[in-house]
């Protein structure tokens, strides 16, 4: 019972400091402060992975909890705000819907989730309902900052919000996808992330804003 | 190096090559030779599933069995005639300054690292290394949509991205969901996520949690097949890129995404009992026959408008397997097959048609039969066929289809008429003046190469007036294979 009780309490743990995180993004008009909850989502995401390994045993999770700790707590908030300042876009981060009305819809979302979820019985120690809906509503509640953000940036910080809720799931909900699988979806985000970068470039140059209205305006 | 080996490595290594010599000239005579060794290996590989039955590759990571040999098959094939086609169309766009040299090495490195992703994601044996082949295919046309650096490309690229990756997000929410299940019943390492081992032992899997899984699976997946209503960036996608991508991306990825879906439907399937799985894909099918149909009346652009047609046929697949009997997956199959061929030969000559023109747009098309008989009749042939005229592939399959319908859901035939009428007038009412209207006094003079473009036509037809005895086996095996996991 100690062990793997333990376990189950700390990552319920973990899971409601992320849904914590994911509705603190969704919350934040400044780019700066968008991009550090964004940084410490990353670090918790590495935390939880290693904490997995540690008692579960499973050492393979190191792997990816390093993997998260460098690449999504370090090297892509930096590489986002390092194209931030070069793009020049620091200032206010505009929504489209105003902040306490996108936090309403977002309670409402995680609601949802949980309904979603009730047909999942209890399978194991591990998969329990409530992580799976916690995971859920923080995918939905990433794809609703995706829909409410006008900006290039934003809509990216979303999006790989949403690649780390689904990477929280593999690891509280499964201790880990297998090593294979979690190292090239690493690969993938990272080449998605970089081709991002260069997006912000080209648009940049085309349209002279990264505002996505104009994306759709020009066509 | 066996021929599996080779399969895979040829597209990997000639795409690194390509990433450095990619812009000389000779460079596609390389892309050409590297996509005929794979339709080699493929073949081989084909020949050899089909004397001795399915096998695995290095230990249980790979297999190959009726359904994806003969997938791996098509891919090579079209990817072949693909990069014959890609050559002078290509030296066209930069002889008119549409893509500067370093933007052809971009393209050609793509062009294999796209193909290395398909047939990964064809063969692996793992559902994971499945998903991560699907977004890698899906990165490297990114680049490729965006490559002519418009706005309407770059702000197409950007749709593409954004949709498909959070599509695909949702589809790896899936996979994690299967995996939480099987990992109780396989223990957690590789086996649980391998194929040939859950389809083994899918009737021990938790029904509710694949029933979820299933949802989040057929909306991913779903957005890369290009179903309504997570359709929209397909028409973009199509319409920006280069024509050799948009023939690419519908003959192939499409049917890799539903490669996917089917296989994760016959999983479910086995684990649930309850057909739910297959009633979603048949209610996602039909959505999207009729709204293409529909949306192909209103289309001003010739690649959009072909892209449209795309989605209508997807929809049709997606009905067929989601009925899932034998005679419909018979169907499914040889409507991939057909499509594949017929859909990417209109797209080599759509891209013809607007060198030719100097644009996109179908009101300034006008009298092709008249001044390039070769390309207008192309295209009529090519609208014919795919709109299910009798003696092509596309009828046999349809008809399959309209039969294996009426066997289980006598009520979706009606729409399923009403769909096919529909697009066939859709498609006429535009195509019908390109081919025959009043040419315009000036056109450009292009190296046309049609004869991929008759080759794919060809075995369409081929395929409509006798399916050879082999290949008729196979789709059997195949369709039963698919049925197989459910009982």
């Amino acid at each position: 019972m100690t062990q793997p009780g333990l376990l189950q309490q700390w990552v319920v743990v973990a899971a409601a400091a992320m849904l914590l995180i994911v509705f603190a993004l969704l919350a934040q008009r400044h780019m700066r402060a968008l991009l550090r909850w964004f940084a410490l989502q990353g670090v918790l995401l590495a935390l939880t992975s290693a904490l997995v390994a540690f008692v579960a045993e499973v050492p393979e999770l190191y792997v990816s909890a390093l993997l998260a700790l460098l690449l999504k707590g370090l090297l892509l908030p930096w590489l986002l705000w390092r194209i931030v300042i070069r793009l020049g876009v620091h200032r206010e981060v505009e929504s489209l819907v105003n902040v306490p009305v996108t936090l309403l819809i977002g309670a409402a979302l995680v609601l949802f989730a949980f309904y979603v979820s009730l047909p999942i019985e209890k399978l194991s120690q591990l998969v329990t309902r409530n992580i799976i809906a916690i995971a859920l509503a923080c995918v939905l509640l990433s794809m609703l900052m995706m829909i409410t953000r006008r900006k290039a940036i934003t809509q990216v910080v979303a999006f790989l919000s949403l690649e780390n809720a689904l990477f929280f799931t593999a690891t509280a909900a499964t201790n880990g996808m297998p090593l294979v699988v979690e190292i090239g979806v690493a690969f993938d985000v990272l080449i998605a992330a970089l081709i991002f970068g260069l997006f912000f470039f080209q648009i940049r140059r085309t349209f002279d804003s990264l505002d996505l209205e104009h994306l759709e305006e020009k066509q | 190096m066996n021929l599996f080996d080779l399969l895979l490595a040829t597209p990997l290594i000639a795409g690194v090559i390509m990433s450095m010599i990619g812009h000389r000239p000779r460079a596609t005579l390389l892309n050409i030779a590297a996509s005929a060794v794979t339709l080699a290996a493929a073949l081989a590989l084909a020949y050899q599933v089909l004397e001795h039955g399915s096998f695995t590759a290095h230990g249980q990571a790979f297999f190959l069995d009726a359904y994806n040999v003969f997938l791996v098959s098509l891919t090579a094939f079209v990817a072949t005639s693909t990069a014959i086609f890609s050559a002078p169309y290509m030296r066209h766009e930069q002889a008119i300054g549409r893509v500067t040299a370093e933007r052809l090495r971009l393209y050609h490195a793509m062009y294999q690292l796209f193909i290395f992703g398909m047939y990964l994601g064809l063969t692996t044996n793992n559902l994971g290394v499945l998903w991560i082949a699907l977004e890698l295919a899906t990165l490297a046309t990114v680049l490729l949509v965006s490559l002519y650096r418009t706005p309407a490309a770059i702000a197409a690229a950007w749709k593409y991205f954004i949709v498909c990756g959070v599509g695909i997000a949702l589809a790896l929410f899936g996979t994690i969901l299967i995996f939480s299940t099987s990992s109780e019943v396989l223990g957690h390492d590789n086996a649980a996520l391998t194929w040939t081992l859950l389809y083994a032992r899918a009737d021990q899997l938790a029904p509710g949690v694949m029933t979820i899984a299933f949802m989040f699976l057929m909306v991913g997946y779903g957005t890369k097949i290009g179903l309504v209503p997570m359709h929209t960036w397909l028409p973009d996608a199509h319409g920006e890129g280069p024509t050799p991508i948009s023939a690419v991306l519908s003959g192939l990825l499409l049917n890799v995404a539903l490669y996917a879906l089917v296989r994760c439907k016959t999983l479910v399937d086995g684990a649930t009992h309850s057909g739910l799985a297959g009633k979603l894909m048949m209610g996602f099918g039909l959505l999207s026959l009729l709204v293409a149909a529909l949306a192909l009346h209103r289309q001003r652009d010739i690649k959009r408008l072909f892209s449209f047609s795309s989605i209508e046929h997807m929809g049709l697949m997606t009905l067929a397997f989601g009925i899932g009997t034998p005679l419909a997956n018979f169907a499914g199959l040889l409507h991939m097959t057909v499509h594949s061929l017929v859909k990417s030969g209109i797209f080599f000559t759509v891209g013809h048609a607007a060198q030719v023109m100097g644009t996109q747009q179908m009101s300034n098309i006008r009298g092709l039969v008249r001044h390039h008989p070769g390309i207008g009749w192309g295209l009529l042939i090519g609208t014919v066929a795919i709109a299910g005229f009798p003696p092509f592939g596309v009828f046999t399959s349809e008809f399959l289809l309209l039969t294996a319908a009426l066997h289980t859901h006598p009520w979706t035939v009606v729409l399923l008429l009403l769909g096919l009428v529909l697009a066939f007038a859709g498609l006429f009412r535009h195509v019908q003046p390109m081919a025959f209207g009043i040419p315009p006094e000036q056109v450009n003079l292009v190296h046309v190469n049609m004869l991929p473009v008759y080759i794919h036509f060809g075995m369409a037809l081929w395929l409509g007036l006798a399916i050879p005895g082999f290949l008729a086996d196979w789709y059997q095996t195949a369709a039963a294979l698919l049925q197989g996991a459910v009982r």
